[in-house]
């Protein structure tokens, strides 16, 4: 699963030897993120963002594991423990707001991820299986963080439980017992606090799971580069270690300085004071918004105010916010286009900055917003573009659109010329984007 | 031994271990899902009972039923009047007032105090809070406005606030549920 000319793992010292004949984890490591995996030498620094949301899967799981030490999940003292950690564990107050800023910047890095996935067609194929792990990864890692959310049981917490499985009583005929089977009860107690609580637990981990498996599909095609021409020769790729692990170490080191400047100086800015007042089940607070990063689904949810026909508004609103992430599950076959990067997509390129990019912008905004005008109004339009992007635009402006030429591979990109470019058949463009054709495929 | 035709003992055996592995799964399943539904202790404080007695007309209560609030009113004969004078088959979800009361008890409205639309409690059941434009509840989270019968009349809430089971077990004690 990896190019002809990777560097073989070598171990020299006798224990090494030993271990690789009987459980050759040393050699899976080198290969996968050593010495062994070449990657394309034109990455950029978009490209750092997988490795960064490796870095937050860890903070996640190393302070919630903490938090864990600290909470008790029991509608009683919930609110009470969570205090007393940040107040009176030592470095309670650290592993507290490390927690909650890094479900924040764990977003923010996982958000310019997809965005880089989306702009560089890292989602076609060969990659995607890559592409679709990735979504499952998204999915549950909104519901990790909205389980997570819940567990201060604060006024926010307490009225996003109940807003959010409400969205599940609007499925007709089986919602509302699947409501109350979901947060065994008739609203937002214990026994809903206790199973969020589990299942927060227990999230992490399966996502750790699934990014071995979203890892493992990668390394198969290898990463995807801002050209979007497939590997062709060695002389496009440099060894994973130490070339991109030093500039992942850059990223990370860049990153953690943000990340610090949040948690230290900052960190309630991504949060709601209501969430300071412990649960009340008998008063909501006036403004009810979940976290900024839910704000785009929420806008869409909200953005449905008429009934569709037969179908009430309420319900239209839910499938439309489930719908919003699972039209990424069908991307890889809505875009028709063999190119893959839209810098060589002059068309789409357009419909990329001005239309979808904007529209995000408008959904982040107005969910975040009063549901009141213009701010409703605003959703409706953003949500229409939304998904006229991925079901008409994309297929549209993929099947129309003349792209630009193709560089003949990744080395000519970065020096102007590749020795190898003699071998360019009379269209180079169609030939460098053919899969198949990519030495990494069949290797 | 070597049969060729019809239903070798080979697949009998095969048929019968798949099915009674596939009926013992399914036996597993049900109490892992079925653990997660509203256990006794939670059924158990589904109904409650609730003194009226001091509730004066034009007043309203809180009370908790399964958790989350009930609106006991006690309408005036002027709320009544403004129930009774809208035609219902123009309204959202159509309702007259006498069908959402108990019968010569006109004037006790008791509602779930949850916007049917994303759950929020509504204002107008508390002294001194905002009851909306048409002199009922009206809820802070997305505007929705229901009048003094508790029929939604406008904003998102797709119908009007629930009527709990109930029944009077005396003149000044309500049992919901």
């Amino acid at each position: 699963m990896s190019f002809p000319w990777a560097n073989e793992y070598k171990p020299n010292h006798p224990f090494m030897q030993w271990m690789d004949e009987k459980l050759p984890i040393p050699r899976l490591v080198y290969n996968a993120v050593g010495a062994g995996y070449p990657v394309p030498r034109n990455l950029n620094y978009f490209w750092n963002f997988g490795f960064l949301a490796l870095i937050c899967l860890t903070i996640q799981i190393v302070t919630g594991i903490v938090m864990a030490m600290h909470y008790a999940a029991n509608t009683a003292v919930a609110f009470d423990t969570i205090e007393q950690t940040v107040r009176d564990v030592n470095w309670g107050w650290a592993m507290r707001y490390a927690h909650a800023n890094g479900a924040s910047a764990f977003f923010v890095v996982i958000y310019i991820h997809i965005f880089r996935g989306l702009y560089y067609g890292s989602y076609k194929a060969p990659r995607e299986m890559v592409w679709l792990l990735g979504v499952v990864i998204f999915l549950l890692m909104m519901a990790t963080a909205f389980m997570g959310y819940v567990l201060p049981w604060g006024q926010m917490s307490f009225w996003g439980a109940k807003v959010i499985t409400g969205l599940f009583g609007a499925i007709p005929f089986v919602g509302e017992p699947l409501q109350q089977w979901l947060l065994g009860g008739f609203a937002p107690d214990n026994a809903a606090l206790n199973r969020f609580f589990s299942l927060h637990y227990l999230l992490p981990f399966v996502i750790v799971g699934v990014v071995v498996l979203h890892i493992w599909a990668l390394h198969i095609p290898g990463s995807s580069n801002p050209t979007g021409v497939e590997v062709k020769s060695e002389s496009d790729t440099v060894p994973f270690y130490p070339y991109f692990i030093a500039k992942d170490g850059w990223a990370v080191g860049a990153f953690a300085l943000l990340f610090s400047i949040a948690v230290f100086y900052f960190p309630n800015a991504l949060g709601h004071p209501d969430n300071y007042i412990p649960a009340n089940p008998m008063s909501t607070p006036a403004h009810i918004v979940p976290e900024w990063y839910f704000w785009p689904f929420y806008a869409i949810l909200r953005a449905f105010t008429q009934d569709f026909f037969i179908i009430p508004a309420k319900l239209m609103g839910v499938l439309a916010m489930f719908g919003a992430i699972l039209v990424w599950f069908f991307l890889p076959w809505l875009d028709r286009s063999p190119v893959r990067s839209s810098n060589y997509r002059p068309a789409y390129k357009k419909f990329f900055w001005f239309g979808l990019i904007p529209t995000m912008a408008v959904l982040f905004y107005c969910g975040g917003a009063p549901a009141e005008e213009p701010y409703v109004m605003l959703s409706q339009l953003a949500a229409l573009y939304y998904f006229a992007h991925f079901l008409i635009v994309l297929p549209v402006v993929s099947a129309i659109e003349k792209p630009l030429p193709l560089p003949y591979s990744i080395t000519e990109s970065v020096l102007g010329h590749d020795e190898g470019s003699h071998l360019r058949p009379a269209h180079g463009a169609t030939e460098a984007v053919h899969p198949e054709t990519a030495p990494g495929h069949t290797a | 031994m070597a049969e060729t035709e019809g239903v070798r003992r080979r697949d009998f055996i095969n048929i019968a271990a798949v099915s009674a592995a596939g009926v013992a799964g399914v036996g597993i399943v049900i109490p892992l899902i079925s653990q997660m539904s509203a256990s006794a202790d939670v059924l158990a404080a589904s109904s409650t009972e609730i003194d009226i007695s001091a509730i004066q007309p034009g007043q309203a209560i809180k009370a908790i039923f399964r958790k989350q609030p009930v609106f006991v009113r006690n309408l005036t004969p002027k709320e009544i009047e403004e129930a009774n004078a809208v035609d219902a088959s123009s309204l959202r979800d159509p309702q007259t007032l006498a069908e959402r009361t108990k019968e010569g008890k006109e004037n006790w409205l008791i509602t779930m105090g949850v916007c049917t639309h994303l759950g929020c409690v509504p204002l107008g059941a508390g002294e001194g809070e905002v009851k909306g434009e048409f002199g009922g509840y009206f809820c802070p989270c997305h505007g929705s406005s229901y009048d003094t019968a508790a029929r939604i009349r406008k904003g998102p809430a797709p119908s009007n606030l629930e009527v709990p089971e109930y029944e009077f077990s005396s003149d000044t004690v309500v049992k919901i549920g």
